[in-house]
């Protein structure tokens, strides 16, 4: 049997995965290692981190450095690495709960230094792993299981929180646009600087059934699909017609002096 | 500013408690520094910020104690000697940090300037959150000075522990030797023994991260060198695979438990004074083993037979020590300054041999000689 072009960059003793079937997350794996592949990443000095979460198990399943375990600490991981070994290549995968509800604090500051590491935001809008509970990220109204009435907070634009705390790279793209998220991420690991790719996925088991009444992984597709505008419509559709619709391009890249330190003399 | 760009200020000064712990670092080789400003702390911060970008190193402040902590962890796996300097409600935030770091066997040195809860006066009331703040399993090593001399010492040392069992490694430091001015004597380079990590002596195709002898921590690679290693919170087998197995769990937990355990005679250092023929010690730690001294040498001369036991280590307990003593000895008298922490692990190896007296103040000031010297006094009636 032919082996799959990219098996030889999985760590065969973390396998199988543990995505649900139909989940969004291991579609960012294969969009990511696409990239890393069509861009020769140098792997012996690269360093994949994961927090807690869906996403966060992305690095656990490749043959790399990695850093897993603890929910919304990637960034402060990364920055130790970054400040103490400037070559690594570091790139952070998170869900929205860890980028954006406990890691937010530290996410803001990290686009205010613009310090050079690529996050890699799979915003699945809910928090997959422990049960489909809201998140931040949550479309207003929607159910989950901590909003059996439907969601009555307003939820984060995370490429707008990003663009405005200073990331230098800002993109949002959805698993139905494979291509373009594969793009993106390459576009991300040339650039210097914080690099933000947020990527709508589909979470059949919890956000699926819960807020869309389907566990199907396709349908949820579907739904992405059809909330989904290029930026392009956008600027000529009203706020009001624009709520609730995910905004799909790049919003940010400029360059910026990188992060190497608060006290540099 | 400080023009100095030398990592060893050999010589003999007059220094602060705070900046002594900086020399202290520097001169380890510390070469990565991260924190948040909290009072009586600063110093520590505000000084490094000085001097180690002049050294070569990295000065970061985080927007929390938990980005500082974590930064430490990332840092030490690029293969950096790293630091953090906070303070009594700070080390609350950042005993998640620790967690991880004993998790996965991250050297680092964590310096917390007790005080307090809610003002900077004096206190040594996190003897026990040093020893349990973190979630899960451990053994700390927890090092007390008493002195601008011992702080300066003691953080070297604590950086050779950390490398050696690859294991967060902390100064107790307080309130009352943090802000004092001593006198300090930083040796020449020849007088100072420096540790660094174990890397592996294989290529990365047979080495197997987390897989050493039951009283050692294993090798530790950089990233970068090639090994590519996951490091995890979630339990790990010796391959650093994320595994659930009780037999895994249990051996992991065992060994980094055990590595500490097992090397007492490395890790635990105790100074006595006066306590070959005593009747009565004194068992005391960090700043209050000062006025300990002090009440015991005019007691002497008075007749009385007192001796006093100063814990250098303060985790794990000098167990061997403190029963060796207290076999010898007619009454223990506990010398602290908070409501009587430690006392009660004093008690608990001690108890079954002699007596146990509690000589406590918890008003955010220092005992004084007197007060000391009156419980003495009181005790060998």
């Amino acid at each position: 049997m032919k082996e799959h072009p990219l098996w030889k960059y999985l760590r065969p003793n973390a396998l199988p995965h543990f995505f649900c079937p139909g989940c969004g997350a291991a579609q960012v794996l294969n969009f990511f290692l696409k990239a890393a592949d069509e861009t020769q990443l140098d792997f012996d000095n690269f360093v994949g981190i994961g927090g807690v979460g869906c996403a966060a198990r992305i690095p656990v399943y490749m043959n790399i450095e990695s850093l897993h375990g603890v929910h919304g600490r990637t960034i402060p991981w990364a920055t130790g690495i970054k400040l103490h070994k400037p070559e690594l290549k570091v790139v952070i995968f998170a869900g929205d709960g860890d980028a954006t509800a406990i890691g937010g604090g530290h996410l803001i500051h990290a686009c205010r230094r613009n310090l050079d590491v690529v996050m890699i935001v799979v915003n699945n809008l809910t928090f997959g792993m422990t049960g489909g509970q809201m998140a931040p990220t949550t479309p207003k109204n929607m159910k989950s299981a901590t909003t059996p009435y439907g969601n009555a907070e307003e939820p984060f634009d995370i490429c707008k929180l990003a663009e405005t705390a200073g990331a230098t790279y800002v993109a949002r793209w959805t698993t139905d646009k494979p291509k373009k998220a594969k793009e993106a991420i390459k576009e991300a690991l040339s650039h210097k600087g914080f690099s933000l790719v947020e990527i709508i996925t589909q979470c059949p088991t919890n956000f699926g059934r819960r807020a869309l009444s389907t566990g199907s992984g396709a349908q949820c597709v579907e739904w992405i699909k059809d909330n989904s505008v290029s930026l392009k419509k956008a600027q000529a559709m009203s706020s009001e017609d624009l709520e609730s619709k995910f905004v799909l391009g790049t919003f940010v890249k400029k360059e910026r002096p990188i992060f190497r330190g608060s006290s540099v003399c | 500013m400080s023009k100095n760009n030398k990592k060893l200020l050999s010589g003999t000064h007059f220094m602060l408690g705070n900046h002594a712990v900086v020399e202290g670092a520097l001169a380890a080789g510390c070469d990565f520094f991260a924190g948040y400003p909290i009072t009586p702390a600063n110093e520590i911060s505000q000084y490094m910020s000085e001097r180690i970008p002049k050294t070569g190193g990295v000065f970061f402040q985080g927007e929390d104690e938990l980005c500082s902590v974590y930064a430490l962890s990332g840092a030490s796996l690029a293969g950096a000697k790293a630091m953090t300097a906070t303070a009594s409600a700070g080390f609350n935030y950042m005993q998640e940090g620790i967690g991880y770091a004993v998790s996965s066997e991250i050297p680092m040195v964590i310096v917390d300037v007790m005080r307090c809860r809610g003002e900077n006066y004096a206190t040594q009331s996190d003897v026990m959150q040093f020893r349990w703040g973190a979630s899960g399993d451990h053994e700390h090593i927890v090092l007390a000075p008493s002195s601008v001399q011992e702080l300066f010492d003691y953080t070297l040392r604590a950086f050779n522990l950390a490398e050696k069992y690859r294991t967060p490694v902390f100064i107790m430091s307080e309130t009352t030797i943090s802000l004092m001015r001593e006198k300090l004597v930083i040796p020449e380079e020849g007088g100072i023994e420096i540790v660094n990590r174990r890397k592996p002596d294989v290529p990365p195709e047979e080495f197997v991260p987390f897989q050493a002898p039951q009283d050692q921590a294993p090798p530790l690679p950089s990233f970068g060198d090639g090994y590519r290693i996951l490091h995890s919170l979630n339990p790990h087998d010796e391959k650093g695979g994320i595994a659930w197995d009780p037999d895994v769990f249990e051996k992991l937990y065992h060994r980094i438990t055990n590595k500490i355990h097992a090397n007492y005679d490395d890790i635990v250092r105790v100074q006595d004074f006066d306590l070959d023929d005593a009747d009565i010690a004194l068992v005391a730690y960090g700043s209050e083993s000062r006025p300990a001294r002090a009440a015991a040498r005019i007691a002497r001369q008075k007749g009385i037979k007192v001796g006093v036991l100063k814990l250098d280590t303060v985790w794990p307990v000098p167990e061997r020590h403190l029963e060796d003593l207290a076999k010898r000895v007619d009454k223990i008298l506990a010398v602290e300054m908070n409501i009587g922490k430690y006392a009660n692990e004093i008690d608990r190896v001690c108890g079954k041999h002699c007596d146990i007296g509690r000589v406590l103040k918890n008003r955010g000031e220092i005992h004084t000689t007197t007060e000391v010297l009156s419980a003495i006094e009181e005790a060998a009636k």
